[in-house]
């Protein structure tokens, strides 16, 4: 690739303060200018090459925005089927009990289609992580409503905004697994600062330590823009997100060590709505 | 050599696949199969060979179970019936296009629908034709004895690994249920990590140093990629079919008139050929043991010699558009079905033969 730095004389050993880690590939991410994905996938390899799980890691992608994650991902991976992969994950922990094991799922995958096999696994108590990306929206197929689409929102399958009453609720499924006994780490971040990157790279890594106590899954929901679904600019959708995302889906820790969180009074009206 | 006991045919399957050296079962209780979890759950491998078993939330969980197992090289297996197996379908087509080894039990019983739990021979053309989206295929064997139904552990494991492909065993709810003695192998320890590793370099076992990362998917969405992966495949089914037919062909030699009849049916067929003859009718057996590769030079061949076929099935007419595909329309070959559980009995279909075949 051709380099188009200014001034690449300042590229100097002593110069180097941060580099792509070596489980990122070396390629153009597939995903939107302003999407989370890319800081995610970048926090997440950040931290199995910290923990040394480079050839001892096996992950699975989704089916959705993120379904060539195995692209960029300089890990062994499996691509799943739509909603599947938590029972992907399940076989290959438990055939493999030495493995780090992740899913990584949007809103769709993980709360429509694969609620039956994402509410299993964590009352199972399965030693993997799930990294939950949630957008409230189907970014792949265009926009449409999700699971996690707010009241009101606007999508191109609730053009006029949701209406709870005709298309349901959003669904709050990290609250919800969180109270199941086989979850062991429950927390929620977002990526669209860099003191809130550097909160997530540190629960992805919580997460990841957890695998190896055996006491159940560790869930880390990301709360991220979707620019293009979302129909604004990359600026706009992380305003928009803090605004309107963050009062239904509060960033915080939600189950710690296996036990809840107390939820704060001032969030506890949005959380129990 | 192996131990005789006298077992159910689901019971066969569990043992067998312990001794065999399976890594993992994964299942989902449906009548007339379940015997094959309880027997696994009862005799805990998991503190002897360290096989997994697990009794996973619905079917669906139980064939990606399955997908990501295979998907790192472990020997992998359920059991299911036909409702169950319909569910799993989606896992199957993206095993084949994926190009993942496992096992899947299939004890049949009557449809459509959720139908009845008494055993059918219905689910034919699924198993073979496909059943899941894409073309593909799985390699399908069918047992006609509780003998069989643990010796195809080993056999549908082994092809599986050999082709890289999803192998089923179709057998029917008479079979798994019924008990008849059966002479089980000697166990065969399970394959360790390293040799996982070694054996199968595509699998997702953790990138070693020095090697690219596995992406285990059936997704190209290039057509020029998706193409090849298609050719590539049709290329796989072409070599099984040159090398993995499996057939009986029981008093063939001089007969004059076939039964040509799988699993449970090919038992009834077999005693009706032995009253066919105490009567004088010069009558065979020719019995298909894979469904896919299916025998069709052994079937053409015959179809040289015979005066006529009478395909016995526990079906509306499935096998049958095989047998006439494979010998061609120059001699009469007719069906006879039962369903909904309804077994018919050996001077029926000997009836039947005279009928619609030696006195048409």
């Amino acid at each position: 690739m051709e380099d188009t730095f200014a001034h690449p004389e300042l590229r100097t050993p002593e110069n180097l303060v941060y580099k792509r880690t070596e489980l990122l590939v070396d390629r153009p991410l597939s995903y939107c200018p302003g999407c989370g994905h890319g800081v995610v996938h970048r926090m997440l390899m950040e931290v199995v090459e910290e923990i040394g799980g480079r050839s001892k890691t096996i992950g699975i992608s989704p089916v959705g925005c993120s379904v060539l994650a195995y692209d960029f991902l300089n890990v062994d991976m499996l691509g799943a089927a739509h909603g599947r992969a938590p029972a992907l994950a399940t076989a290959i922990k438990r055939l493999w009990p030495n493995r780090f094991v992740f899913t990584y799922q949007g809103d769709g995958d993980l709360a429509a289609i694969g609620t039956a096999e994402t509410i299993h696994v964590c009352n199972r108590g399965e030693n993997f992580t799930i990294i939950f990306i949630n957008n409230g929206i189907y970014g792949m197929t265009g926009g449409q409503m999700a699971p996690t689409t707010l009241p009101g929102m606007r999508s191109s399958t609730s053009p006029y905004g949701r209406n709870t009453q005709i298309m349901g609720h959003p669904l709050k499924i990290t609250e919800l697994i969180a109270r199941l006994p086989g979850t062991y780490y429950v927390t929620r971040q977002s990526v669209h600062t860099p003191a809130a990157v550097r909160k997530t790279k540190k629960a992805l890594k919580k997460a990841f330590e957890c695998q190896n106590l055996g006491k159940g899954i560790s869930f880390v929901e990301v709360v991220s823009n979707c620019n293009s679904g979302w129909k604004m600019s990359p600026v706009q959708a992380n305003k928009w997100m803090e605004e309107n995302m963050f009062p239904f889906y509060p960033p915080g820790d939600i189950k710690v060590d296996g036990e809840l969180v107390p939820v704060k009074e001032t969030e506890k009206s949005e959380v129990v709505k | 050599m192996g131990e005789l006991r006298l077992m159910k045919g689901n019971e066969a399957v569990a043992e067998a696949a312990i001794r065999a050296g399976c890594d993992g079962y994964f299942g989902y209780p449906i009548t007339p199969q379940s015997e094959v979890l309880e027997y696994l759950m009862a005799e805990k491998p998991y503190e002897t060979t360290g096989m997994v078993v697990l009794q996973a939330e619905s079917e669906l969980g139980a064939v990606n179970m399955l997908y990501g197992g295979a998907g790192t090289g472990k020997m992998v297996m359920t059991s299911s019936s036909s409702p169950g197996i319909s569910l799993m379908q989606e896992g199957i087509s993206y095993m084949a296009g994926a190009e993942l080894p496992s096992l899947l039990v299939n004890i049949v019983r009557g449809g459509p629908g959720l139908g009845t739990i008494q055993p059918s021979q219905a689910d034919y053309f699924q198993a073979v034709k496909g059943g899941g989206h894409g073309d593909y295929h799985m390699i399908v064997l069918a047992p006609a004895s509780v003998q069989e139904m643990a010796d195809f552990v080993k056999i549908g494991f082994d092809a599986a690994f050999r082709y890289r492909t999803p192998v089923m065993i179709l057998s029917d709810g008479a079979i798994g249920q019924m008990m008849e003695k059966v002479v089980l192998p000697d166990p065969i320890p399970r394959r360790t990590e390293e040799e996982i590793i070694a054996q199968c370099p595509w699998a997702a076992t953790g990138r070693l140093p020095g090697r690219e990362h596995i992406i285990i998917t059936s997704l190209c969405l290039d057509p020029a990629g998706q193409e090849k992966l298609n050719l590539r495949l049709q290329a796989k089914y072409r070599e099984i079919e040159e090398n993995e037919v499996r057939f009986e062909a029981i008093r063939c030699e001089d007969a004059e008139y076939l039964f040509i009849a799988f699993g449970l049916s090919a038992r009834i067929c077999q005693k009706a050929t032995d009253i066919a003859r105490a009567n004088g009718v010069r009558v065979g057996l020719f019995r298909p043991v894979t469904l896919f590769p299916f025998p069709k030079k052994q079937l053409y061949e015959l179809g040289q010699r015979v005066k006529g076929m009478l395909v016995v099935e526990m079906n509306a007419g499935q096998m049958i558009e095989d047998v006439r595909l494979s010998v061609g329309c120059h001699l009469p070959i007719e069906h006879y079905g039962r369903f909904g559980g309804i077994i018919p009995t050996p001077d029926e279909v000997v009836r039947i033969l005279e009928q619609k075949i030696i006195n048409r």
